[in-house]
């Protein structure tokens, strides 16, 4: 067991909620300040340390060279690499580009050859474990603070963490939902999706969307059938569906209508 | 005398940018508020997607804001198919979007900014000195964040925001424990502002144009007129008239300009400036002991707005919920499609957003286009910085660069949300 972590948090391409949600840990902050050293965290500091770390957490998928250059030298430097959220792990929402004809992407920016030969980018989006070795995936859009809170305690105890690659449907059992799916007959993710939330969207209503990527052995076909003969989606509303958070995910490829 | 400025990583702002700047003889020649933060195109994937899901999708725009991002596409989203919510759902996304811009203030404030002023690198170096300031920003913060969770299911990216409404209705039980909270956390608030008030901020002026949402009795956040200090009002419909987009070579964010004027501020400062009367009580007679009289020009006293606005949220959330009309919940899939285009602006934390969508008769979007505040902010910066230098040209490069800094952070940007604009 270490006696103190230390620590980097990175952000890729991502939207800063995973280091939000790190920040959301505002009860445990002060304690968690006595056990782990923040050596590099650009967002909350001025003074950032190269490392090494015992371990990084990297918010973001790599989407530029300059992305791919830093996250080779993070493994490098870093004892523990944690795929830190959706879009390190599958990368998430963005990953939806990855479907989209560069044409299309260039109506954002009119004159996108000026941009692109200073500052290139893949205009695709990479999860990290393409790249390098990822010793934890930590899977959420966000991931729930007490999995960030698990990650550090594993770190320090020097194990591997316990994180939930069981079907979102256990938690929601779990909290006595009734199932939207067999019952009401409604797309839901659930029965493919890692759990961690505590089942949040079944529990105010609503279908389980999928954002904390597929489970440990997931059947997407399965469920899309399930979808189409059962809930009446069309066959592009079901590629919509597994196109979203994880679309780029091996297992769920398939049915987001990948090659 | 030549001095070249250039900072590779703003610290204590949310995404990736940098500053480059060269200064002669005290005149600054190069100012660039650069943004390396790659662009994630997400106008250019909506195009196709579900009218359903827009504002579960734009919501990961930003990890920090995605509350007013939720709001402006389902707001759009509805003007484009046709759909008008109940003031039930109007009051819940008010409360939902007053506790995003509580907790984003707070994080700006506490762990952000003020650190610069009290000589500190960062608020965890702060904390082994004075633990009880960082406590009090993580509580009011958390306070923030729990009228998300109440309202919205979860605290970032929320869930049960839906087109048309809600997916559930937050308990009374819940509500009045938030109230209870809240009434409590105005001390906390009140010293928020007395705080800021006594920092030294610098008093560097410049007579920009401010521009903010404006709705008669009520503090804009969710909606509104469009008004700015150099006379500009128009309904948000028309916002694409008046406000252009200019793309600079350096940088993925394109920068704002008012059409034939020039680069303007929207956030916490104009928000107050053209608001001051509506502002709660407390929140008004805080501003008052603290010396902010509308309209203020100078860009660090975005703090102190900031600050006042903190109390505000407090407030306003206070009787949001205490007049609370009944309402109820709604499917995430209640509303069926319509073809037509709408668009709406919010008030995000650091100013005006814009969403605007086309949607086909299948409930698919067919274009998407969004605007910023960071984005709108962008050019305003610079232009502050070139105002500014002038006045901190003799100081060592070391401090000038921190000053700089101290400037950029005043504004708040969130970098993350300003990379992906449509064509002008």
């Amino acid at each position: 067991m270490r006696d103190k972590l230390k620590i980097a948090v990175v952000k890729m391409t991502g939207c800063a909620g995973c280091q939000m949600e790190f920040l959301r840990l505002e009860e445990e902050f002060m304690d968690l300040l006595e056990k782990v050293d923040i050596e590099y965290f650009v967002m909350a500091k001025r003074e950032n340390h190269p490392g090494p770390y015992d371990l990084v957490f990297i918010e973001g998928s790599v989407s530029t060279p300059r992305e791919l250059e830093e996250l080779r030298e993070l493994r490098r430097r870093s004892e523990i690499l944690v795929a830190f959220g959706d879009c390190a792990c599958t990368g998430c929402i963005p990953s939806i580009l990855n479907w989209v004809p560069p044409i299309v992407s260039s109506r954002v920016y009119e004159d996108f050859t000026a941009i692109h030969s200073r500052k290139e980018s893949f205009q695709r989006i990479i999860p990290l474990a393409e790249f390098v070795e990822v010793d934890v995936h930590l899977r959420g859009c966000p991931p729930h603070k007490d999995t960030i809170l698990e990650v550090l305690k594993a770190g320090l105890l020097g194990v591997k963490p316990w994180l939930r690659l069981h079907p979102v449907c256990v938690e929601c059992k779990l909290k006595e939902n009734g199932c939207l799916l067999t019952s009401e007959h409604r797309p839901c993710m659930g029965p493919v999706t890692a759990a961690g939330c505590g089942a949040i969207c079944p529990s105010v209503g609503r279908i389980c969307e999928g954002c904390y990527g597929p489970m440990s052995d997931a059947n997407p076909e399965s469920l899309a059938r399930v979808f189409m003969e059962e809930c009446g989606l069309s066959k592009d509303e079901v590629v919509r569906k597994f196109r979203k958070y994880a679309g780029a995910a091996r297992a769920f490829l398939k049915v987001a209508g990948g090659g | 005398m030549e001095k070249n400025i250039r900072v590779d990583y703003i610290a204590r702002v949310e995404g990736q940018g940098e500053l480059t700047i060269k200064v002669v003889d005290g005149t600054p020649e190069t100012v660039q508020f650069g943004i390396f933060e790659p662009p994630k195109f997400f106008e250019a994937f909506l195009v196709g997607r579900d009218f359903r899901e827009i504002h579960e999708l734009t919501s990961r725009i930003c990890g920090i804001c995605p509350v007013p991002h939720q709001i402006a596409a389902l707001r759009a989203v509805e003007k484009a198919v046709g759909i008008e919510v109940d003031e039930y759902t109007r009051q819940l996304r008010r409360l939902m979007n007053f506790g995003s811009h509580l907790q984003s203030h707070v994080l700006n404030l506490y762990l952000l900014a003020a650190p610069d002023y009290l000589g500190y690198e960062s608020a965890i170096s702060l904390a082994r000195d004075n633990p009880e300031l960082l406590k009090k920003g993580l509580k009011l913060k958390k306070l923030g964040n729990d009228i998300i969770e109440v309202v919205g299911g979860r605290a970032v990216h929320p869930v049960s925001a839906v087109v048309g409404g809600f997916t559930h209705t937050p308990s009374r039980a819940k509500l009045e424990d938030l109230k209870d909270r809240l009434r409590e956390a105005r001390r906390d608030s009140e010293e928020t502002v007395r705080l800021f008030s006594e920092l030294d901020l610098p008093d560097f002026e410049r007579n920009e144009e401010q521009i903010a949402l404006t709705r008669g009795g009520e503090y804009p956040i969710n909606e509104g007129t469009l008004k700015s200090t150099g006379g500009l009002e128009a309904g948000e419909d028309e916002y694409r008239r008046y406000i252009k987009e200019v793309q600079v070579d350096y940088s993925w964010a394109k920068h704002s300009i008012v059409e034939g004027r020039g680069s303007f501020m929207v956030g916490p400062l104009p928000r107050v400036n053209l608001n001051y009367r509506v502002l709660s009580d407390g929140a008004r007679e805080a501003a008052e002991a603290a010396g902010f009289k509308p309209v203020v020009h100078r860009p660090f006293e975005a703090l102190l707005a900031r600050a006042i606005e903190v109390l505000n949220a407090v407030e306003q959330s206070i009787l949001i919920i205490e007049d609370l009309p009944k309402g109820k919940a709604v499917r995430e899939d209640a509303f069926k499609p319509r073809s037509g285009f709408g668009c709406a602006v919010v008030e995000a934390p650091r100013g005006l957003l814009y969403h605007a969508y086309k949607v086909n008769d299948k409930g698919l979007v067919e274009e998407a286009d969004i605007v910023t505040p960071t984005a709108m902010n962008a050019r305003n910066i610079e232009e502050d910085l070139k105002g500014y230098l002038p006045t901190i040209a003799d100081l060592r490069e070391e401090e000038m660069i921190l000053r700089c800094e101290m400037l950029v952070r005043a504004y708040d940007p969130c970098i993350s949300c300003s990379v992906h604009v449509h064509r002008a």
